[in-house]
């Protein structure tokens, strides 16, 4: 089997998608000739054609009505949103209009489009590059919202997305674009959406989280076994809308401690969902009231502080202490 | 006036004008060719769709509708654009332009239940190419260069048909919809219905260019100025712009000058804070209904006979299609709940189960 990074195994999945469904079509902000400034479309164009995979004009409103009327002529659109700092400008193209159309045709007509988009800190980009917007996304009925952690889960949950008939954002860190290798098979496969996934199994605290946070959860967890013993389980959501939490639950009822582990600035978001939704499932099995791990609210400090401001792995190990010593 | 081979060649954006206010055929050169009942047709629908204003305005006031943006004296742009598609063309309009839709097939009784909320009310038959109005200023747009692409990807001779008002122009995603339209030469036609004002806010204070059509410029589409007062006109201007279309020539932008007699909609809006009488009844005089009954009364084809009956038919057809609305099954937060997805997932399943269990459905 082949060892790919995740940009590869993204472009691997669009590519086998491409070849799967005449209908699908990948379109955005350099993407044709240049293969993407990441090189998540590279040689796509020459494999496909300028009818399937083509550049638009810089403008992301645009691309996202492009995406949405593409849609209503029976196209499977995968509209590329250069950086997803970049995706308030086609915020009404995903919230009003894509995730609304079954509603607003009565189901004459759907949006099966796919958002992918880079995002993400940690790797010095520029001013609005590297925000974690995922939580604008879960106030949002009829979307569903994807982030992988690794090369494997990235490949077989895209093709889920581009499958799916309704609206999916599909969000990349950047940080996890090159950083890790996996082997990844070369035929088409799926991972089914709102799956989370049990990274690391263990019986005394449970960690929620996703994204490159997983990675870190991950390290928090070995440093912790290794200080004090604490078997720390790590649960990868995978799929942030709509969350799974009965893996989560399932997980809590063995531990009976939780936190949630997020990129993203503390208030509301992901982690508060988590809480909100163990409130109603787990509540009694709780020996310790869940706690988040997260930045502070303030707005994405890109290059100067990210490092400091980024949760890393000795933020969780003090959260799970102070989970466990409650 | 000479005029150009086609009157979308022009550059310097004169308005396009075929029949004057008194029923005269100015520019015979200009007249489409339409048969004797496609003349009376196009008259019945704008009958039709002004006494359905009359009607509407008086039932969002008893609170029998929902939102109702007035279309009287705007019936030549609506109607003549229209009439000016085939059946399988795509419409995409703004809130004001529930007539275009309804002419294109969808029925009264589900506009009556689309201004109620009523999901039923966007259940656009199969046979129909359009989606409900949309409400975010500017969204058709760019929507509507998606489906022309689509059009143009699928090689179908079909059109995509966009309306905007003056006021929209001034919205980001107008421009970004036609520059996507020029860079990819798709069948597009949008349409400006420059009825002078957005609400109370007048034309010169949305933008500093003298005319809406020189935008097109920008894009470097076709840009055409028409009175849209005169249905002929209107008309004969969305056709060349639907051939070219056809033809792979490229998008349209069609500035059609019209006013709107009544208030922006019937929430509460009262023109007479922002317009004066005088200026009302400037418009009125170039009415696009009266100079048709005086074109087709002239030909033979219309009497005041005519028009009485047709009202009255209106009348009817708008009694029946309130029947129908009330008469249709009460929306479901169930039906709504799976109106989301494809499938319902798991969680909205469990939501659903709470309005279940209440006895709704």
């Amino acid at each position: 089997m082949a060892q790919m990074t995740m940009i590869q195994a993204i472009r691997d999945a669009m590519r086998v998608e491409l070849e799967r469904d005449p209908e699908t079509l990948v379109f955005g902000e350099d993407v044709g000739k240049n293969g993407g400034v990441f090189r998540a479309t590279e040689g796509l164009q020459e494999m496909y054609g300028e009818e399937r995979v083509f550049d638009t004009p810089l403008a992301e409103s645009g691309i996202g009505g492009l995406a949405v009327g593409l849609g209503l002529q029976g196209y499977r659109p995968i509209a590329e949103i250069q950086f997803f700092g970049f995706v308030l400008e086609v915020m009404d193209s995903i919230v009003n209009q894509a995730s609304r159309m079954r509603f607003r045709s009565g189901g004459r007509f759907h949006s099966p489009i796919t958002f992918r988009s880079p995002f993400g800190g940690g790797v010095k980009t520029p001013e609005n590059h590297a925000d974690s917007f995922e939580g604008y996304m879960l106030q949002t009925p009829g979307v569903k919202v994807v982030i992988p952690s690794n090369p494997y889960d990235a490949k077989g949950l895209l093709s889920s997305a581009i499958r799916d008939n309704d609206p999916v954002i599909f969000l990349e860190h950047l940080k996890l674009y090159r950083s890790i290798r996996t082997e990844v098979p070369e035929e088409a496969y799926t991972i089914p959406l709102g799956q989370a996934n049990v990274v690391r199994e263990g019986g005394d605290v449970t960690i929620v989280t996703y994204g490159a946070m997983v990675h870190v959860s991950l390290q928090a967890a070995d440093e912790i076994l290794k200080m004090k013993g604490i078997k720390a389980e790590v649960i990868d959501l995978r799929t942030i809308s709509p969350i799974d939490i009965e893996t989560i639950a399932a997980s809590i009822q063995k531990t009976n401690r939780a936190i949630v582990v997020q990129e993203a600035q503390r208030t509301s978001g992901v982690a508060a969902e988590v809480i909100a939704q163990i409130n109603e499932k787990a509540l009694l099995h709780l020996e310790a009231p869940v706690i988040r791990v997260a930045p502070p609210d303030t707005v994405y400090p890109f290059a100067a502080v990210e490092d400091e401001w980024l949760p890393t792995p000795s933020f969780v190990v003090d959260a799970i202490i102070q989970v466990l010593e409650f | 006036m000479s005029l150009a081979k086609s009157i979308l060649e022009r550059q310097d954006y004169p308005i396009v004008s075929v029949c004057d206010q008194n029923g005269h055929i100015g520019n015979p050169e200009l007249m489409p060719k339409l048969s004797d009942s496609q003349l009376v047709s196009i008259m019945r629908k704008m009958v039709f769709t002004r006494t359905w204003d009359q009607r509407a305005i008086s039932l969002a006031r008893q609170a029998r509708m929902g939102l109702w943006a007035t279309v009287g004296g705007q019936e030549a742009s609506m109607i003549g654009s229209e009439a000016a598609l085939r059946k399988d063309d795509f419409i995409l309009g703004s809130y004001r332009d529930i007539p275009q839709i309804v002419w294109h097939g969808l029925p009264l009784y589900q506009s009556i239940l689309y201004s109620r909320g009523h999901q039923k009310g966007f259940c656009i038959p199969e046979d129909v190419q359009a989606l409900m109005p949309q409400i975010i200023i500017g969204a058709q747009i760019i929507q509507a260069a998606g489906i022309a692409l689509g059009m143009k990807k699928r090689k179908s001779d079909n059109i995509v048909m966009s309306y905007i008002g003056e006021g929209g122009t001034s919205q980001g995603d107008f421009y970004e919809g036609l520059n996507f339209a020029g860079v990819f030469q798709v069948p597009m036609i949008t349409m400006v219905q420059n009825n002078q004002y957005a609400i109370s806010v007048p034309f010169h204070k949305q933008t500093a260019a003298d005319t809406i059509a020189q935008k097109a410029v920008a894009a470097g589409i076709t840009g055409v100025r028409v009175d849209g007062m005169d249905v002929l006109a209107v008309y004969k201007v969305v056709e060349q712009a639907a051939e070219r279309a056809r033809r792979g020539q490229g998008p349209t932008l069609i500035e059609a000058l019209t006013y709107r007699y009544g208030p922006h909609t019937m929430a509460g809006d009262d023109p007479s804070r922002y317009r004066t009488k005088e200026e009302v009844e400037h418009w009125r005089e170039k009415d696009p209904i009266t100079r048709f009954r005086k074109y087709l009364g002239r030909k033979g084809l219309w009497s005041d006979r005519d028009e009485e009956l047709m009202i009255e038919e209106a009348k009817q057809a708008i009694t029946d299609a309130l029947k129908q609305a009330d008469a249709t099954e009460k929306m479901t937060v169930a039906g709504l709940i799976d109106s989301m997805f494809e499938k319902t997932p798991p969680h909205l399943e469990e939501q659903k189960l709470r309005y279940i269990t209440r006895g709704g459905k």
